[in-house]
């Protein structure tokens, strides 16, 4: 259901664009001053870009605020520190994709050491969850954004392939925790992995082809069977009452 | 495995035959009249003792009675089996009718012959046999086999389906027929608005046999088919308990019932589920830490999971909870355990002897579901009853889906698709369950009881058979999105887990506690106290499902390999038998020691060390001669498989224990021996196919490396013509350097050894073995010494588990990918061309 307010939300904020800010902020911009108004307006801009609802974008922003102290950006740091966090695995990667520029919907690369809170929610963004309005096509693109963001997360020297090396290095933090792998074992599971990218995706190989790693395109014809549509999301809060306000923009 | 299956058998054997004595064992052909069975077991009695003291000592008696009712059971089970035979063998057929459809329509006919040849119906699904030996085993494979994280995951929706959508099917169907009866629909009947709430009690539930029967068939995704299937089976328990509610109502009588009754009537619905619920889970434990200390008893380890699950059945029908929830929460919380806990072969007997017994009861229940058919005494027709029953079962089913998918989609995070609704609401299959009670009414109190034994069994063949041969086409019709046949490959595994822990640090991150953020703490939860408390020590380590893919992976490219190799007649690693043989020949008589070691274990093979020693001699024996004596030598390599590799199964010891399963020590060693080898085999070759090991700048160093290495080994024509000519895998000169090269620092006794070997490479070497014959040729004292680091000696391992013993071969092929690559490059380029078209996985190794 979010999504579906979310749709109508959008087409209306554009329809209305130039009256929204008197009408559904008017009340509470009234009181509250012009800052509160430009934040709205700001927000409403984001909402239309991500595809969040207002109300998740300012739990989000509540919650980016809490991370950051206050403060414009957010840094490694700060990630670093939520506590939940400690035990995962594959945390550095997790938090590396964040300030990753490839994931910000923007033509760089690299990554940068603070972000803002418009990346923050870019990133966020891939997360979001398909509605019953969602076409096949919009949720083919969905899928390949999340194989595209799962893809950047391995290729950490951004040059499009991942290479054994870099793959090695995730599957070894990954099966580190489990405590039940040795690294050496982590190493052949990671080879093994490769090497059915490999066999897949160039059967016949000539005896002094390398495969150089895995691309894009490769990474893409290998997860074909893997079910995502239903994984590879995670519940933004406030789900209710966006749709409350949805009642009330249409109303 | 048949022995350890032995103890639930015989169980299982014993009960069925005193049940059947009550059911089935009423069939008396050449009586007049059927006697009760107490009377018949005195006659045979008399029969087999008294008759045979008067006229002395028979040669041979037939004695029919005294064993009548085992033989009876023994003989309706092989039919039912014959029937799937039969059955199965059409394969067209079962494309278009399901077996289950199939099975009841083979009931049909096999009580039409036992109707005409009796006149009277003999044989008939008795409630007690069913719930008691037929129902446990089905529903505790369905739990033990439950995909644990699907199910938990999609839980609330699948409660929500199986409590409100049971409920909801048995009050609107009760109370529709009862308006219908009320406006006259249905003529005289002697039924009450209570009966008619009972009828829609026991006939609301979608029954997990049939559906299973029919989904299985029609790989719907997975999100869909554990819907279904967790609806069916959990609701299954909700519909026993509302029948024994409603019967205690219609028991209690109209008068009888207040307000207070009715509010007990509701908690207890709700203290028999949970109840049941609990019950079993605490069963599940019990058989977790039971197997954390059976090692000793590896034989009748198996029959503890049977024997504590039919107990969690039998304990909660005792407690009157319910018991098909129990044994379901039963097989759900312990499979994982004991899994882990159990020997290999004893998890897979479970499992075999699960669907054994899982696969024979559903046969038998469909067939006699249609044998029951054909009794002249329960059809009773009231068409306006009949046909609305049908109508608004179908009817009911589709609105409660529907309402309730709606409801739960405005709170699930993927939401439940239309076309998965229909399927959903067309796949609500009547089943045993629903003739089992309506067989269990009470007559005294049901006036109408025959005429609802029909309608179920009407409803039963109208959902199985027609909506069963509907469903395919309809699925295929409305495109339902599939579930992928294929096996996870290592990477889609490895993305799993990704997945999973992003998921959990996006919901840390964005500061939500979500489903995956509860997840994750069960996990951690369990990982700490649960897996420490129900799992052995030694289990905790090899659980990891990743390793487990990793592992299957493995194992079935060396089984590729294997085949590869015996199709070409030729298998690389027995050639280094061949030169190992040469050397024990020719040392035979000088070093007495060292041949008793090795033919000792030769019989298995060489340990790691030697295999790969050895290869550089042979190889230049082979290179030699290579063009002549290549077909004489693929003979003889086969020759010599038959003689060496298997020899252990021809000296099998033929020695009976009970208690233990015969495991012959040269055996075991003569297979893992094998896998071992082929494991450093397909590595090597497996590398060479990579290429990718290490990125190029390696390579090319180590190739200058080679270069360099040149005058240290043997001429460079000499390893070039070995690495472009021979398609075998060994090491060469050129492998070594390059080993060394990219190795750098990897402290290989291994491979030191074979780098001061280097030297017998020289072909003129070899007829000149003789003088070293007085010493420990360098290798094979290497091989002593150095060997035994690497791979400990065979018996020793025989004691580790049998994924650590793995991890050996492992180790050194992760080092040395990147020198393989070079050397086998060829080999792999020739296996290529031999197989153009590679599948999927194994494309390397076909």
């Amino acid at each position: 259901m979010p999504n579906s307010s979310v749709r109508v939300q959008r087409a209306r904020a554009r329809s209305v664009r130039g009256s929204r800010t008197g009408r559904a902020g008017g009340a509470a911009a009234a009181a509250m001053g012009a800052s509160q108004t430009r934040s709205e307006h700001r927000h409403q801009d984001l909402a239309d870009r991500t595809g969040f609802s207002l109300e998740q974008i300012k739990n989000l922003h509540r919650r980016f605020q809490q991370l950051s102290g206050d403060e414009e950006t957010i840094s490694k740091e700060n990630l670093e520190s939520i506590p939940a966090l400690a035990n995962n695995p594959i945390r550095k990667q997790i938090i590396g994709a964040f300030f990753d520029k490839r994931n910000q919907n923007r033509d760089e690369v690299g990554s940068c050491e603070q972000i803002g809170f418009e990346q923050f929610l870019m990133v966020m963004s891939h997360f979001r969850p398909p509605s019953l309005k969602t076409t096949a096509e919009e949720k083919e693109a969905m899928r390949r954004e999340k194989l595209r963001f799962l893809f950047n997360m391995h290729d950490t020297d951004n040059d499009g392939t991942i290479t054994l090396v870099e793959y090695r290095k995730v599957v070894e933090e990954l099966l580190s925790k489990s405590g039940a792998i040795e690294e050496e074992t982590a190493k052949a599971i990671a080879d093994a992995a490769m090497l059915e990218v490999a066999s897949t995706n160039v059967p016949a190989m000539g005896p002094d082809d390398f495969y150089e790693g895995i691309t894009f395109e490769h990474f893409e014809q290998i997860l074909k069977g893997l079910e995502m549509e239903t994984r590879m999301h995670i519940r933004f809060l406030d789900v209710d009452t966006t749709t409350m306000r949805c009642g009330k923009f249409t109303s | 495995m048949q022995r350890c299956g032995c103890v639930p058998l015989w169980l299982v054997g014993s009960v069925l035959l005193t049940c059947s004595t009550s059911g089935i064992g009423a069939h008396q052909d050449s009586r007049p009249e059927p006697p009760s069975e107490t009377t018949a077991n005195q006659s045979h009695a008399e029969q087999g003792h008294g008759s045979s003291a008067i006229t002395g000592i028979p040669v041979v008696t037939f004695k029919w009675h005294h064993v009548e009712t085992p033989y009876l059971v023994a003989v309706w089970i092989l039919v039912a089996g014959l029937a799937k035979l039969v059955i199965e063998a059409n394969h067209h057929v079962t494309e278009v009718i399901p077996e289950s459809a199939l099975l009841i329509c083979f009931g049909f006919i096999l009580g039409g012959i036992i109707w005409g040849a009796d006149m009277v119906q003999t044989f008939k699904l008795n409630p007690t046999v069913f719930f008691f030996y037929l129902l446990p085993q089905i529903i505790l494979d369905t739990g033990y086999s439950m995909p644990n994280k699907l199910f938990f995951g999609n839980l609330g929706a699948i409660l929500v389906y199986a409590v409100i959508g049971t409920v909801w099917n048995a009050a609107s169907l009760g109370l529709s027929l009862w308006g219908c009866h009320q406006g006259g629909a249905m003529g005289q009947l002697d039924i009450g608005l209570l009966q008619y709430l009972l009828f829609g009690s026991l006939i609301a539930a979608v029954d997990p046999v049939a559906v299973i029967a029919v989904f299985e068939q029609v790989h719907v995704n997975e999100v869909l088919f554990i819907l279904v299937f967790g609806e069916s089976l959990l609701n299954d328990g909700v519909t026993v308990v509302l029948f024994n509610v409603f019967d205690a109502f219609v028991s209690l009588g109209g008068p009888g019932i207040n307000a207070v009754e009715i509010i007990k009537g509701i908690i207890s619905f709700f203290v028999v589920a949970f109840g049941g619920s609990f019950l079993g889970l605490a069963f599940g434990l019990l058989i977790s830490l039971l197997t954390k200390v059976t090692q000793n008893i590896k034989i009748i380890e198996p029959a503890f999971v049977f024997v504590l699950g039919y107990l969690a059945y039998l304990t909660a029908e005792m407690l009157s909870l319910s018991s098909i929830l129990s044994i379901t929460f039963c097989g759900v919380s312990c499979q994982k355990y004991i899994n882990a806990n159990m020997d290999e072969n004893s998890v897979n007997t479970v499992r075999y002897v699960m669907k054994v017994f899982a696969n024979g009861s559903e046969t038998i229940i469909f067939v006699f579901l249609g044998i029951s058919a054909i009794d002249k005494e329960i059809w009773v027709w009231n068409t306006g009853f009949i046909l609305l029953t049908l109508f608004f079962i179908f009817v009911y089913r589709i609105i409660g889906v529907f309402f309730l998918t709606w409801i739960l989609n405005r709170y699930r995070l993927v939401p439940v698709e239309f076309i998965d609704q229909v399927i959903m609401s067309y796949g609500g299959l009547r089943g045993a369950v629903a003739y089992g009670l309506a067989a269990l009414l009470n007559e005294s109190k049901i006036k109408e009881k025959n005429l609802m034994i029909c309608t179920t069994l009407l409803v039963v063949y109208f959902t199985v058979i027609l909506q069963g041969i509907t469903m395919k086409p309809l699925v295929k019709w409305l495109k339902v999105k599939k579930a992928s046949v294929s096996e996870l490959t290592l990477i889609e595994k490895l993305q799993d887990k990704v997945f999973d822990h992003m998921l959990v640090a996006i919901e840390d991150v964005s500061g939500q506690i979500g489903h995956n953020y509860m997840r994750d703490k069960w996990n951690q939860f369990e990982e700490r106290w649960m897996k420490r408390i129900l799992m052995k020590k030694s289990a905790r380590k090899s659980r990891d499902q990743v390793f487990k893919v990793f592992h299957r992976l493995n194992l079935k490219d060396a089984m590729n390999y294997v085949a590869e190799g015996e199709r070409r007649g030729s298998l690389e690693f027995v050639r280094n038998e061949t030169a190992f043989i040469d050397f024990k020949k020719k040392f035979v008589d000088d070093l007495p020691d060292i041949t008793a070691g090795m033919s000792d274990d030769h019989t298995a093979a060489s340990s790691m060390g030697r295999i790969d020693q050895v290869p550089s001699v042979s190889l230049e024996m082979h290179e030699q001669n290579m063009k002549g004596v290549r077909q004489m030598e693929d003979i003889n390599t086969h020759h010599l498989l038959q003689q060496h590799l298997y020899k252990g199964r021809k000296q099998h010891r033929h020695r009976y224990s009970r208690s233990h399963f015969n495991v012959n020590k040269d055996e075991d060693e003569v297979q893992e021996i094998f896998q071992r080898t082929m494991r450093n085999r397909l590595e090597s070759f497996k590398s060479a196919k990579m290429g990718v090991s290490q990125p190029k700048k390696i390579s090319k160093h180590a190739k200058k490396d080679q270069l360099q290495k040149v005058p240290n080994g043997k001429s460079t024509d000499n390893s070039k013509r070995y690495l472009a000519g021979d398609e075998d895998f060994q090491l060469s000169e050129g492998d070594a350097s390059g080993f060394g090269a990219s190795g750098g620092s990897y402290p290989f006794p291994m491979m030191v050894s074979y780098r001061a070997g280097a030297g017998i490479e020289n072909p003129a070497y070899i007829p000149d073995l003789d003088p070293m014959a007085a010493k420990i040729p360098p290798w094979l004292a290497q091989a002593e010494l150095d060997g035994e680091p690497v791979a400990p000696s065979q018996r020793a391992q025989l004691r580790m588990p049998s994924d650590l013993s793995r991890l050996a071969p492992l180790r050194i092929s992760a080092r040395s990918n990147d020198s393989f690559a070079q050397a086998d490059a060829p080999a792999a380029r020739q296996r290529d061309d031999e197989a153009p078209a590679p599948s999927k996985r194994g494309g390397h190794n076909v």
